[in-house]
């Protein structure tokens, strides 16, 4: 057992040595959640001023609508770097050390995806304590509730960005997945407009939204937030993370890089 | 830990609710009906049918009886709450939209929008005890605390009609903003605030010498100008804060009522009228007529906790304990 934890405290420190050390990418993905929030929703402020839409109990302003989104957004991009960094740790080889642990691969990766979500978590709460100032406040005890649901949210999308970053040979394709995946997956999503309004606009595109896993990422965190539950979204969620996991645990192959390269 | 935790929540949920035990009345202008909203569970109980085009709302000082300007019928409405029946109707002369009710607990003083007149009716003896020409569309209308006044805004005239209660005759008036909708006097009397729906802006007069004392802007940030039209107009008993319903700016503003400024807008919803506190001053209701429900501002903190659907078009709001 001691094993285990061991493992698991040396992956999380690493996460965070590199975190801290690239303190640029702490405040990258900050400033891309805050810039949506205080540019990007300052021109809709009374947009979405017309209904009433669960888990809200009254009108809320554009900025209060978003905030979720991009607190999923973050966890989004942190989830693709983290996966980013998995192809990286294979090129360089240093993800080949990490394997030659006794313990179960299984494990390892577990342990990553756990390192990578607790490090976007942090992000999460420092941009939603500037949302605060901000003057966007959901009940305090909501960000409490909201923790779970986020924890969940950024271990759903980073087995994701593993999945994905299985499948790709090398460095450079990564860049072109993230647009094909990142982009797609939040603004075909409720992140920045309700799926009614989505309706509104065209029937397929709700099914689009509708249909997006992280549609329901946003919505867990949006409910949670408020102190509510989205048994659905949750179920989905918990889902899909098993799902991607052990898919990326099955097709994880370290030798994909080395092979490569001696070819 | 997580017991205390839970302990704590319970109480705080148990505290917030057990100071909500009153009851809304809530007029909907198109539906011919009143909401009644009980403010425990915060949902509608019941909808009561009433006259047509149900308007202004008045309680009687003993919460049991309530007024209801049923403009379209032409008469103002008694309702026994006990029994939720209309008991009888008064004499109010052509579409009544606002009135008030004097300390005396009997004489109704009701603005009648097409005849530019205020019609006084004795609400026991049912008689009209006089009708008093005052400015084109009457509309807002108070009584001051001592009883000494009763306060007609016109909306067409800009004005605001003072009339001596002893003699019941017109007696000074006010030049105001455009479109005068509402008034109302602070707890001792010596102020009386007034709302101009397309001035902007809402006038606080000095009632000793019937001059204004000061003239309130608003400005909504991402809210055109042209939408701030300031209707319904409702002060703190503790005298600390003024509410101004902003109309279809769809924002509430929170006024220093002593320094008269600005605090804060507050969001509800779409054409926002008028207003009422619960008796224990906890909350504040506002009825939003186009989106057709009623907003709950919590005083404490002053913001906006819900927003309760009700009838088409609410207009007027009462609260009884």
């Amino acid at each position: 057992m001691n094993a285990y934890w061991y493992c698991l405290q040396g992956i999380v420190q690493r996460e965070w040595l590199r975190f801290v050390l690239q303190r640029s990418r702490f405040f990258s993905a900050l400033v891309r959640p805050l810039l949506w929030l205080l540019v990007f929703a300052a021109g809709f402020r009374a947009a979405l001023g017309i209904a009433i839409i669960a888990p809200y109990d009254t009108y809320i302003t554009y900025e209060t609508y978003i905030v979720p989104g991009l607190a999923c957004m973050i966890l989004l991009f942190n989830g693709m770097q983290g996966s980013l960094s998995m192809v990286y740790d294979r090129e360089m080889g240093s993800m080949r050390v990490l394997l030659t642990s006794p313990l179960p691969r299984a494990f390892l990766l577990a342990s990553k995806l756990l390192a990578i979500a607790l490090i976007s978590l942090l992000q999460v709460y420092a941009f939603l304590a500037i949302a605060w100032l901000y003057g966007v406040q959901p009940p305090l005890w909501g960000l409490l509730s909201a923790l779970p649901a986020l924890l969940l949210v950024a271990l759903l999308l980073s087995a994701l960005g593993l999945l994905l970053s299985n499948g790709i040979r090398q460095l450079e394709n990564f860049a072109g997945v993230m647009n094909f995946v990142i982009f797609p997956l939040f603004f075909l999503s409720s992140a920045l407009y309700p799926l009614w309004k989505m309706r509104e606009a065209s029937e397929w595109l709700y099914w689009l939204c509708a249909l997006n896993p992280f549609t329901h990422a946003v919505e867990l965190v949006r409910f949670a937030l408020y102190q509510r539950l989205s048994l659905s979204a949750l179920l989905i969620c918990l889902g899909l993370t098993v799902l991607f996991a052990v898919l990326a645990v099955v097709t994880f192959n370290p030798q994909h890089a080395a092979l490569r390269r001696t070819n | 830990m997580r017991i205390a935790l839970l302990a704590a929540s319970i109480s705080l949920a148990l505290a917030s609710t057990s100071s909500l035990a009153a009851t809304a009345y809530v007029s909907n202008e198109k539906d011919d009906s009143i909401s009644v909203i009980d403010l425990a569970t915060m949902e509608v109980s019941a909808t009561l049918e009433v006259g047509m085009r149900p308007r202004g709302l008045l309680l009687s000082s003993d919460n049991k009886l309530l007024y209801i300007c049923a403009s379209d019928s032409d008469r103002v409405q008694v309702m026994d709450l006990a029994t939720r029946k209309i008991i009888k109707e008064l004499p109010s002369g052509a579409d009544p939209e606002q009135f008030a009710l004097h300390r005396n607990d009997r004489w109704l003083y009701i603005s009648n929008e097409d005849d530019a007149l205020v019609t006084v009716v004795d609400s026991q003896s049912d008689e009209v005890l006089a009708q008093i020409d005052v400015g084109v569309e009457p509309e807002g209308m108070a009584v001051s605390p001592d009883g000494k006044w009763a306060v007609n805004t016109s909306e067409t005239t800009n004005m605001l009609h003072w009339i001596d209660t002893s003699t019941h005759t017109l007696v000074d008036n006010t030049l105001v903003d455009q479109r005068p909708r509402h008034v109302e006097f602070d707890g001792d009397g010596k102020r009386l605030w007034a709302s101009a729906e397309i001035g902007g802006t809402v006038s606080v007069i000095d009632v000793a010498s019937r001059q204004i004392e000061k003239v309130l802007t608003f400005q909504i940030k991402g809210v055109h100008p042209d939408k701030v039209q300031p209707v319904g107009v409702k002060l703190s008993a503790d005298g600390k804060y003024a509410f101004v319903a902003l109309g279809p700016a769809n924002h509430v503003a929170v006024v220093d009522a002593n320094t008269y400024e600005v605090l804060d807008y507050l969001l509800v919803g779409r054409r926002v009228w008028h207003m009422a506190f619960t008796p224990d001053q906890s909350l504040l209701l506002t009825t939003n007529g186009v989106s057709g429900d009623v907003s709950v501002i919590d005083m404490q903190s002053l913001k906006v906790t819900k927003s309760i659907k009700v009838g088409r078009y609410p207009w007027g709001v009462v609260v009884t304990p």
